[in-house]
């Protein structure tokens, strides 16, 4: 037995042994292998690669396509190329870059700006890549230093492609702007596996449309196989593949309709977004205040970053698709629709508004915007005069997950879609959400509160221009977007955008009816905008709307002149005219601006006359037009 | 009980102490590797453009990978042994919390952040899938049925998928191999063995059709790196001028044209075989390769000495991994194998693979010398 087992052991490791002999042979088999490799490749071929990396010296330079254009609708350019004159230097071949700087200073102009960002892309880049000192160099420069160059080893003049936005601060936060290449978008390019096509690209899109559509704008990069001499210059080109240009983006953007958006605003603060509900295309995309995208191609210096980046008014934020607001009374139209989808508040409903709602069993009141009340409203009144009472029940009445779930077809709480990156999905407020985020039950006043607009709910102004185009559309959403077709470099053919329904809710016809005729009604006599509407010669659907900032205690009173203007209401209006023919559909935010009707609204009139009528507005009337006072301020 | 003089003079002490803490410390394979590292310091200066800041980060490295070897050769393999499984089935778990909760990065899903600190726990599953087939069939000794083996390659194939998923196909290979080779010397069968080698070539188109675009782009570029003159071909290109144009003797450190003048991807990391080569030519090759292979000769002859099956099979295993690295990259560097993520063992830059590899280097000293005097 215990022989047995012994013999076992033994012829186990003879086996073994066996086995390592078999792998040691393998070892020197492969490792033979290589070895005969290497007799072909540094024996046998040597010459040839000799020459081979003699001649490398035959480099491949990659020839960087030119980036296609952005268009608006009619064809005005909106961002184009134009070659200007850099200074480089290749650090690995300078010896003391301080003194080579130092004396290239004393030919060519060169700013404390420019040493800073110089020294910046250096810690961003290997040494022997070419880096530019200066850019944008006069002929009068370019040609000293042409003159000079022998005595700067390693500094080059190249002519360089660098973006324009010629309109300058119009629609930034939609077009979006360049930068040079950072690790991050590296790393991004080499997960997409497009790293190679880079080669010699130094710029990318960072935001808006130029990041959204690199991949369309940026092209193919060609190279050439050069021979160049042992300094690095070419000498001859062996063989060459050109670039394809990028292909260029045409937008629904109307940039006459734009610039009139945003002077309309003045200086306030705020967003707009108007689409045309009939097909989804974005007409006008305002993000107040604006900023000059050309500050950043170049790499911005950092006075104008710190400007830009910590102004209290913050307009780098692209707040059409990242700016969050509580919707306020605009979203009674869509509350409206809610509860008559749902069977309640059957047309001859009506209510007797005391100017307050309370809850059954509690002494909390929730205040209508007008103390002494509307008196007697039914469901059209109710949209009219932006009666919260009214809304206060139907809400409560609806229950918060009936209400939530029929907002979510309207988009409300998620993204609308827009071909561009970074849209927020804003929050509609439900019990679980709440018990997620705040670990706290859901409370009926919270349901009562939602009903206009308040509370947690929040919307970006994209999605409140959405959701206004489905309305107008009746329940059809088609998703909206700024690129409504692509010219093809080659060919210069355009290649156009689908339209695409992504969305219907089937509303039953007469519930339309009855909220779009309180939406007309809100421009009217009597309405909470009615001098909006005023002399437009076209039918308006609008509703106004009014987030508070700051909230208001029982029995206290919002006193619009006593607050500091940061905390001032915010001023909302949404529309859609000519109201039986909807050709355009918008949305405006005035921040801080106090009532919708009359800071928001006359806003939206004007980019309303203009698309519709052509008609540009008085230079008298351009700033903080005052409302006439026969209206009712009201929310 | 001897006597001790008290005033013993600090050297002494200290010549002392060292020869303590030696005693697991295997000195041949120790002087290989320490020549192959300062070898790999050498090539990094020229690779890097000498760049000292690099090689003092991989002093570093080196230092820190060599005091966990020493660490690691003063367990026992007892120890190691008793070690295996819950080893393996933690990195199991990390490897699935990597395929849950991972970081994505250069579109790979390889990292892990506890929150601590960040792990890659595929890069320890390359010492941990050998030590637990180890174990299984240190535990069926003499008695090895078909089923033994199946249970060996379900071991193995679970992490391998996830690894592969990640994806990470340099590491995959490398652990794939480990785990051939523990059941390779445990004695799996040789029809066995061409049997699944007819089904492997039988299974490529499948294989083709799971690869993700990346990997079937290095295999068709291996065949044609003309495809992609300007990606991943320019890799192979470059590097075969760089060692055809480096001759018999090379062209001397520092003088490569091809690594100075910048024609060469990825020359500090994977690629500086090709460095390399264009320096110190043929002649050089030649003496690396010979120093590989007393590493793995040393390696392969602490296998063929190792008390148990568990010490016999691991210490195998490990050094035909090495020896798998070394061939898998100096074949890609020199055109021969496609281009996978696996880095020069020893020489290149990096600190990860270093310390998987030499604490590998530490079970084969712990395995030659806690060997227990055995009466023959």
């Amino acid at each position: 037995m215990k022989g047995s087992e012994l013999r076992d052991v033994q012829r186990e490791q003879h086996q073994f042994r066996l086995r390592l002999g078999v792998a040691g042979s393998v070892v020197v088999i492969c490792f033979a292998l290589l070895l005969a490799r290497f007799f072909h490749l540094q024996v046998i071929s040597h010459d040839h690669y000799r020459t081979l990396a003699e001649n490398n010296r035959i480099s491949l330079v990659p020839i960087v396509p030119n980036r296609g254009l952005i268009l608006d609708r009619n064809g005005v350019v909106l961002a184009h190329n134009f070659f200007v004159y850099t200074l480089e230097i290749t650090p690995s071949k300078v010896e003391d870059l301080e003194r080579t700087i130092d004396a290239l200073a004393r030919i060519i102009d060169i700013t404390p700006n420019d040493r800073k960002r110089f020294k910046k892309y250096r810690e961003q880049s290997h040494a022997f890549e070419s880096i530019p000192l200066r850019t944008h160099l006069t002929d009068a420069e370019a040609a000293r230093f042409a003159v000079n160059r022998f005595r700067f080893p390693g500094v080059e003049i190249r002519s360089r492609l660098f973006r324009h936005y010629p309109q300058g601060g119009l629609g930034a936060h939609l077009i979006g702007y360049i930068g040079r290449i950072n690790d991050a978008d590296l790393k991004v390019l080499e997960a997409r596996g497009e790293i190679s096509n880079y080669k010699g690209t130094d710029h990318i899109g960072k935001t808006g449309l130029e990041q959204s559509y690199e991949h369309v704008l940026h092209g193919t990069t060609g190279f050439q196989q050069v021979e160049i001499d042992a300094n690095g210059h070419a000498v001859r080109v062996l063989s060459s593949m050109p670039p394809i240009p990028g292909d260029s983006l045409i937008l629904s953007i109307d940039s006459k309709l734009q610039d009139v958006a945003e002077k309309a605003f003045g200086n306030r603060r705020g967003a707009l977004v108007a689409l045309d509900p009939s097909n989804g295309e974005v007409l006008a995309f305002v993000s107040m205040p604006t900023f000059d995208p050309n500050l950043f191609v170049d790499g911005i210096d950092p006075e104008n970053w710190k400007r830009l980046n910590e102004s209290v008014d913050k307009p780098l934020i692209n707040r059409p698709l990242r700016g969050l607001y509580p919707p306020g009374s605009t979203l009674k139209p869509f509350v409206a629709l809610a509860g008559l989808e749902n069977g309640k508040r059957a047309p001859p409903f009506s209510i007797a508004d005391p100017g307050y709602f309370m809850l059954p069993g509690s002494a909390h009141r929730y205040r209508d915007w007008k103390p002494e009340g509307h008196g007697r409203v039914d469901m059209q009144r109710a949209i009219t005069v932006s009666c919260d009472t009214f809304f206060y029940g139907l809400a409560l009445e609806l229950g918060i997950d009936r209400l939530a779930g029929f907002l979510s077809h309207f988009s409300f709480g998620k993204p609308t879609g827009i071909d561009i990156e970074g849209e927020r999905s804003g929050l509609l407020p439900t019990p679980e959400w709440k018990q997620k985020r705040w670990k706290q039950k859901w409370f009926p006043g919270e349901t009562v509160i939602t009903g206009i607009g308040q509370g947690y709910t929040l919307v970006t102004p994209m999605q409140l221009a959405h959701a206004t185009a489905m309305l107008a559309n009746n329940g059809t959403a088609l998703r909206p977007h700024l690129v409504t077709g692509i010219r093809k470099s080659g060919s210069g053919t355009i290649e156009p955008v689908p339209i695409e329904t992504v969305d219907h809710v089937s509303l039953r016809p007469e519930h339309m009816a009855l909220v779009k005729q309180g939406m007309l009604d809100v421009t009217r006599p009597g309405g909470t905008a009615a001098s909006v509407g005023a002399g437009a010669g076209y039918n308006i659907a609008a509703k106004t709307g009014t987030a508070q900032v700051v909230g208001i205690k029982q029995g206290e009173k919002y006193d619009e002149k006593r607050i500091s203007e940061r905390l001032r209401d915010h001023a909302l209006f949404i529309a859609y005219a000519p109201a039986e023919n909807p050709r355009i559909a918008l949305a405006v935010i005035v921040e801080n601006g106090g009532h919708g009707g009359s800071a928001a609204g006359p806003i939206a009139r004007q980019v309303m006359d203009y698309y519709l009528l052509g008609k540009l507005p008085e230079k008298t009337e351009e700033k903080n037009a005052v409302a006439p006072a026969l209206e009712e301020t009201g929310d | 009980m001897p006597w001790r003089p008290h005033w013993r003079r600090p050297v002494t002490k200290v010549l002392l102490w060292l020869k303590r803490a030696g005693a697991h410390i295997d000195q041949p394979l120790l002087t290989l590797l320490l020549l192959a590292l300062g070898a790999g310091l050498f090539v990094l200066y020229s690779a890097s453009g000498q760049d000292w800041e690099l090689i003092n980060r991989q002093l570093v490295n080196a230092m820190t990978a060599l005091v966990l070897l020493w660490l690691v050769s003063n367990i026992s393999p007892q120890r190691l042994e008793s070690m295996a499984v819950p080893v393996y089935v933690l990195g199991l778990l990390l490897l699935v919390g990597v395929a849950l909760f991972g970081e994505i990065s250069h579109g790979a899903r390889r990292w892990l952040d506890l929150g601590v600190v960040r792990i890659q726990p595929s890069e320890g599953m390359k010492l941990a899938v050998p030590m637990m087939l180890a174990w299984y069939f240190a535990r069926r000794e003499a008695v090895l049925r078909l089923a033994d083996f199946a249970v060996a390659a379900l071991l193995l194939a679970f992490p391998l998928w996830l690894i592969a998923k990640q994806p990470d196909l340099g590491t995959t290979l490398l652990i794939g191999a480990s785990g051939f080779y523990v059941l390779f010397l445990a004695g799996l069968s040789w029809r066995l063995m061409a049997g699944l080698a007819i089904a492997a070539v039988a299974a490529m188109p499948l294989v083709w059709n799971l690869m993700h675009d990346y990997q079937r782009r290095r295999v068709l570029i291996l065949l044609d790196p003309s495809q992609d003159p300007l990606g991943a071909g320019y890799h192979t290109i470059q590097a075969t001028i760089a060692l055809g144009s480096g001759g018999l003797a090379g062209k001397g450190w520092l003088r490569g044209t091809q690594a100075q003048l910048d024609f060469l991807p990825e020359r500090h990391t994977d690629f500086i075989f090709a460095v390399f080569g264009e320096e110190f030519g043929l002649l050089g090759e030649l003496l690396l390769l010979l120093l590989f292979l007393l590493i793995i000769g040393r390696g392969l002859t602490i296998a063929a000495h190792a008390q148990n099956t568990f010490s016999r099979l691991l210490a195998g295993s490990i050094t035909l991994t090495f020896f798998t690295y070394a061939f898998v990259n100096i074949g890609m560097v020199s055109g021969i194998l496609p281009v996978v993520g696996v880095p020069l063992p020893l020489i290149s830059y990096g600190g990860t693979s270093l310390v998987t590899l030499l604490v590998g280097f530490g079970i084969l000293m712990s395995i030659q010398t806690h060997k227990k005097l055995v009466a023959s």
